[in-house]
């Protein structure tokens, strides 16, 4: 009987059908597609600018691989390879055991103090990552209270960007490692108990599986931002070569853009590799998750609490010596022969020497990043996760969206320098404005906002879009009345964390300020060089307070949207 | 308005689909579904997780294409119409309210896109929400409510904008088992009392065989059977359609003519005939098995005995085997009070008959 609805294999297939597409989902695919030429134009344009810089003489000829050939023949240059690599690797190898250690007390441990420690320990994240290497200078630098631990050995040097990385890349690290570690399961453990396992064996084979693939994605994070970071070296590094001070000089000292384009390809690389190893191993995470896991609930052992209170107060007490000695030094007269309370550095070093502007440039272009780079990446997520069709667009988009990460800011900035300087690029007039800087910064932080906006929206039912269809209802106006409202809190998260990044950011736009828009990390890096380390302290200072600020905002605009807007997320009463 | 005069079910075409396939990659989700769906008629597309039914039912909403075929719906041609310009309302398994705004706007959703004075918004919306039974509902958010009081609204807010069709995709896998039969009733009631067309997928057959006026049964992408619960369950087409409704007992049977079947060593009387020497498969439900205890049992009763018995409340599933027949075991169903009464236990004498009208012969 069943054969009856077969259809028999001598009937020629019937046509077809080729739907009608609404002017709705036009729109919505236009849009798509606008979003994608930006990106392609404000990412693949610069990136393609650099490939073609890398293969030409200075005069614009065709030279094949004779740069790279050039490049790989100077010793200095290839010394900057081999200590960009195992700068990074040790900067890796003692900042993710560190975090992990501090993010397993914070997890794993009944001490006190949690919060506060965790609130510490998130603190450099507020900071340009020069803020530590000024710091570092006041205390072991020529004259450093501590310089005499050092004995022979001087902070300017791998020793000190060692260090200052450490710093700086910490929070990153806790950040992954403490996700991976909430996110295991506490009947793991109850099993493992009632088969009276030994807590050394639970640790092998439970938690450190478990945080696995946090730990990796945390050694890449790690890993490319010291290889990307261009503060630290320039403020700490001395005579130490690495690649991204050797893009600096070449194109900035030597004007050679040509080789600062084979620079930063060859700087790409260890980037590329660390974003590839860390999409492969998210990849292959997928299945373990289980949205029915029990949180671990630890139970109080004494002296473990107690060590891992010894470790994280000298982990926090080290932290805030570092930001202590900054904010310090911006209240001093006279770094070490008077110490007596000051206003000065910001008096005369900022606000008479005109640099406060640069603060100020700071705050507008975090502000309009936080604004425009967060609206255009959450549509562009919406458009991705919630129409219907163009295919082609939204793998393009896909891909689009991730390439951020892999590329350090060096290279993008350098990249924009090239595709916008061109004479021939209708986009030229935008060289050198407030509108590049937003620009470059959205892109160059475009990666995290996107994946947090594409996860809150696949939080969202999927038939809202197939509801309002069928009650008639255009796309956009449940996108304004239900899609923003439910992701608010996302939303704000993403202004929130390209504000913060636009104002400490220094690698990309370093290449791309004009006078009239010049950034308070960039002048900071300029009052270091002028040796007016007091002044770039207290403009350091600044932009900590001003973050910490915005962060409070958050904070409390998002407790009250939470109690009040968004009173229907109150549990259910029935 | 909403309250329209009771609709019987008839014969009128209201929605036509001819041919319909749709592939996904690799994968044939429908190879070629035709149906009729008459005005007013409650049809339920049943059948296992990947058979086609949602992916039709998408296609009928327009939120999936099919890859061939034709739609026509209260006589226009909707094949190539995208979601936004055909005629219906539809009610998802999660609900789908929108999580953010109240009851009332919720219902309203559609009904404020129609530049309606907002008086008449406000009356359809309460004449809605009485109508599923939650007048007062509207100042709340969905996440104060329970499962199926949200499905109810979202129920009313599909309907609030009185389309021709109402599509329902699952619409009480998400309750619990309260919730679902009461559910069940009222959605019934509420589509015969406004006599909407509706299309309902489901994987449950108890939901169809109490909800249907005709239930589709669908396997691997085409239709097995398209009948009134009654037909589907007592008269199955296809040995699918038998296993997949109820529970059904099973004999291997060869055909010796005159509608005489062997089984085994024993010989059953059915009322179709097969030439003799044909194979096929005796079907038989569970409850038309008669039982007898020994004394009262029929002249024609097999001998049999009892191999266990399992209590299932109103009654009893009790296992026996025909002597001669051991490789065949059967189940049959007897109240509890006959099972009680009898003093049954494994390894009982009974006798067993096999009513020929109720046994269903398939290939």
């Amino acid at each position: 009987m069943s054969s009856v609805a077969a259809s028999s294999p001598g009937v020629p297939p019937l046509p077809r059908v080729v739907p009608q597409v609404h002017w709705q989902e036009r729109l919505a695919q236009g849009l798509l597609l606008a979003c994608c030429a930006a990106l392609a134009l404000f990412l693949l344009g610069p990136l393609v600018a650099i490939l073609v810089k890398s293969v030409q003489d200075k005069d614009g000829a065709f030279v094949g691989l004779l740069q790279f050939r050039e490049y790989f023949a100077t010793p200095a240059l290839r010394e900057s390879i081999w200590n960009t690599l195992w700068v990074a690797t040790t900067v890796t190898a003692i900042t993710v055991p560190a975090a992990f250690v501090f993010a397993y007390a914070l997890t794993r441990s009944r001490m006190p103090g949690k919060i506060v420690f965790r609130m510490i320990a998130l603190t450099p994240i507020l900071a340009p990552s020069l803020l530590s290497s000024i710091s570092f200078i006041q205390w072991f630098g020529t004259q450093g209270v501590l310089k005499h631990l050092l004995g022979s050995t001087s902070i300017y040097g791998p020793l000190g960007i060692i260090m200052s990385s450490i710093y700086a890349t910490f929070p990153h690290a806790l950040m992954i490692v403490l996700t991976a570690l909430l996110l295991s399961d506490g009947r793991l453990y109850e099993a493992a108990e009632s088969l009276r396992t030994p807590t050394w064996r639970k640790f092998f084979t439970i938690t450190l599986p478990g945080a696995k693939y946090g730990l990796v994605s945390a050694a890449m994070v790690v890993f490319s931002y010291t290889v990307s970071d261009f503060g630290i070296p320039k403020v700490i590094g001395g005579n130490f070569n690495i690649l991204a001070i050797d893009i600096f000089k070449q194109v900035i000292g030597q004007q050679n853009f040509n080789k600062g384009a084979v620079v930063s390809l060859v700087l790409l690389l260890p980037v590329l590799v660390a974003f590839l190893v860390d999409w492969w191993m998210q990849g292959r995470m997928q299945s373990q998750f289980s949205s029915r896991a029990v949180p671990y609930v630890p139970k109080k052992k004494r002296w473990f609490d107690l060590a891992m209170f010894v470790y994280c107060a000298t982990v926090a007490t080290l932290m805030l010596l570092v930001l202590g000695m900054a904010v310090y030094t911006s209240f001093i007269k006279l770094w070490p022969y008077d110490l007596s309370f000051s206003l000065r550095h910001y008096q005369f070093g900022l606000i008479d020497g005109g640099v406060i502007s640069s603060f100020f440039n700071s705050l507008e272009m975090a502000l309009f990043t936080a604004v425009f780079g967060t609206a255009f990446i959450f549509a562009t997520a919406y458009l991705l996760e919630k129409t219907r069709g163009a295919g082609w667009t939204k793998s393009a988009v896909r891909l689009l969206a991730a390439i951020p990460m892999a590329v350090p800011g060096m290279v993008l900035g350098l990249g924009y320098i090239l595709f916008f300087n061109h004479p021939d690029n209708p986009l030229g007039v935008l060289y050198q404005t407030m509108t590049i800087l937003v620009l470059s910064t959205v892109v160059h932080y475009y990666t995290s906002s996107h994946l947090t906006a594409v996860t809150a929206l696949k939080a969202l039912d999927n038939e809202f879009e197939a509801v309002s269809a069928s009650l008639k209802v255009p796309f956009y106006k449940t996108f304004f009345r239900v899609t923003v409202p439910v992701c608010l809190p996302a939303i704000l998260d993403i202004g929130r964390y390209l504000f913060v990044n636009a104002m400490v950011t220094i690698s990309a736009v370093v290449f791309l300020y004009s006078p009239d828009t010049q950034l308070a990390a960039v002048a900071i890096l300029n009052l270091d060089e002028a040796g007016e380390i007091g002044a770039a302290a207290a403009m350091a200072t600044l932009i900590v307070v001003a973050s910490t600020l915005v962060c409070i905002a958050y904070a409390l605009v998002t407790r009250f949207l939470l109690t009040r807007t968004q009173q229907w997320r109150a549990t259910p009463i029935a | 308005m909403i309250v329209a005069p009771p609709v019987t079910p008839n014969d009128s075409a209201f929605l036509r689909l001819a041919d319909i396939t749709k592939r996904f990659g690799q994968f044939e989700a429908l190879k070629g579904v035709s149906l009729t769906v008459g005005r007013g008629e409650l049809v339920v597309f049943l059948g296992p997780s990947g058979c086609g039914k949602t992916t039709l039912l998408r296609i009928i909403a327009g939120l999936e294409t099919q890859d061939t075929g034709s739609i026509v719906q209260d006589g226009r041609d909707i094949s190539r119409l995208p979601a936004i310009k055909r005629d219906y309302g539809i009610v998802f398994q999660s609900y789908a309210l929108f999580p953010n705004l109240t009851i009332f706007d919720n219902v309203a959703y559609g009904l404020v896109n129609r530049r309606q004075p907002r008086k008449a918004v406000t009356g359809r919306v309460q004449e809605l929400l009485k109508l599923v039974g939650l007048p007062d509902a509207g100042s709340k958010y969905p996440g104060q409510l329970s499962g199926g009081q949200q499905q109810r609204i979202a129920l009313a807010r599909a309907l609030a904008t009185s389309p021709g069709l109402l599509l329902l995709d699952e619409p009480l896998s998400a309750l619990d088992a309260i919730e679902r039969l009461r559910l069940r009733g009222e959605i019934r009631a509420l589509q015969q009392r406004l006599g909407v067309t509706t299309i309902m997928v489901t994987h449950d057959q108890e939901e169809a065989l109490s909800m249907a006026d005709r239930i589709v049964v669908m396997n691997a992408g085409r239709i097995e059977q398209v009948g009134t619960p009654r037909e589907v369950y007592s008269l199955p087409a296809t040995p699918f359609v038998a296993d997949f409704v109820g529970k059904i007992n099973v004999l291997p049977a060869v055909s010796e003519g005159g509608g005489r079947f062997r089984v085994g060593s024993v010989t059953v009387d059915t009322a179709t005939t097969l030439p003799a020497g044909t194979s096929a498969r005796l079907y038989l439900r569970p409850e038309e098995v008669g039982v007898h205890v020994n004394g009262t049992a029929p002249a024609d009763a097999l001998p049999a005995r009892v191999s266990k018995i399992e209590f299932l409340g109103a009654f009893c599933m009790i296992g026996v085997v025909i002597e001669g027949n051991e490789a065949a075991p059967l189940v049959a169903n007897v109240p509890r009070q006959f099972a009680d009464g009898s003093g049954l236990a494994p390894g009982h004498p009974v006798g067993v008959t096999l009513p020929a009208p109720a046994i269903r012969v398939l290939g």
